[in-house]
């Protein structure tokens, strides 16, 4: 890989890292509009990239927030086994879609956790 | 209880089309919906997380939109950023730094707007339109540092 793509790498990881550190805002609200916008990926590449990354960002979290006693297993599979269920039908759903219209709906998340971040 | 299934689901939904965790959905359903604190429905929002994310990354790796070198790069780094995060969000007023980051999204997403508007037309030429094909995008691409759009390499 070339410098100049490892920094941008490193850059957007290191903001997504930090926003989500400092208002628990999730990495992918970051890392998807930085790997479009920045790094020049196609829509479908820049949110499966993210979700690959989250993994990593979302393990290391729950081991540290697990440790001060804060996670409540029960409670995330209760939310967390029917989602896996919705993110199936939302990758599949996401190969149907024109990318503008990804987009279009990804620009519609972002107002909405703005609104959220403002109103909370 | 059933509310907070639907949600999960929901926010399964959102990170699946969206690449994003879900966090969204799943923190008011497990704080307003199963009456966590804000600290723990946090917490175990990032639990939920995992398997989600997980599940979307492999799926969208089938369809080639996977980068894993760069995905490699981008996981560890922020999980530092992570760490400074918490760190500094203790030392900055937490208010002025949501405003000031609230507007910064409302910005990008006018140029995701300006791109959508931009690329009328162009659907056409977009992988089969919508609901047909899996032409294009879902085949498997070369992993890596390929990557023909950016023209940065």
């Amino acid at each position: 890989m070339p410098t100049a793509r490892v920094l941008k790498l490193a850059v957007t990881g290191t903001a997504a890292g930090l926003l989500s550190g400092l208002l628990g805002v999730g990495g992918g609200v970051v890392m998807v509009p930085l790997l479009v916008l920045w790094l020049g990926y196609e829509e479908r590449a820049a949110t499966g990239t993210s979700l690959a990354a989250i993994v990593v960002i979302a393990g290391m979290a729950t081991i540290a927030q697990g440790a001060y006693g804060n996670v409540d297993v029960a409670k995330g599979l209760l939310v967390g086994v029917p989602a896996v269920g919705g993110v199936l039908l939302g990758t599949w759903l996401q190969q149907r879609v024109p990318s503008r219209t990804i987009g279009l709906l990804f620009a519609m998340l972002m107002v909405a956790v703005a609104v959220d971040l403002i109103v909370s | 209880m059933i509310l907070a299934v639907v949600m999960g689901a929901a926010g399964g939904v959102v990170s699946g089309m969206l690449g994003v965790g879900g966090g969204i959905l799943f923190v008011p359903a497990l704080s307003l919906v199963l009456s966590l604190s804000q600290v723990k429905a946090e917490a175990t929002s990032l639990l939920a997380i995992i398997p989600v994310a997980l599940a979307g990354a492999l799926r969208q790796s089938r369809y080639g939109n996977v980068r894993l070198r760069d995905a490699a790069v981008l996981g560890p780094v922020s999980a530092v950023g992570v760490a400074g995060g918490v760190a500094l969000s203790n030392a900055i007023s937490e208010r002025a730094l949501k405003i000031s980051f609230a507007v910064l999204i409302l910005g990008v997403a006018g140029q995701f707007l300006l791109r959508f508007w931009r690329s009328r037309g162009a659907a056409g030429s977009e992988p089969g339109g919508r609901f047909f094909s899996r032409s294009e995008q879902n085949l498997p691409r070369s992993r890596g540092a390929g990557n023909s759009i950016s023209g940065d390499e």
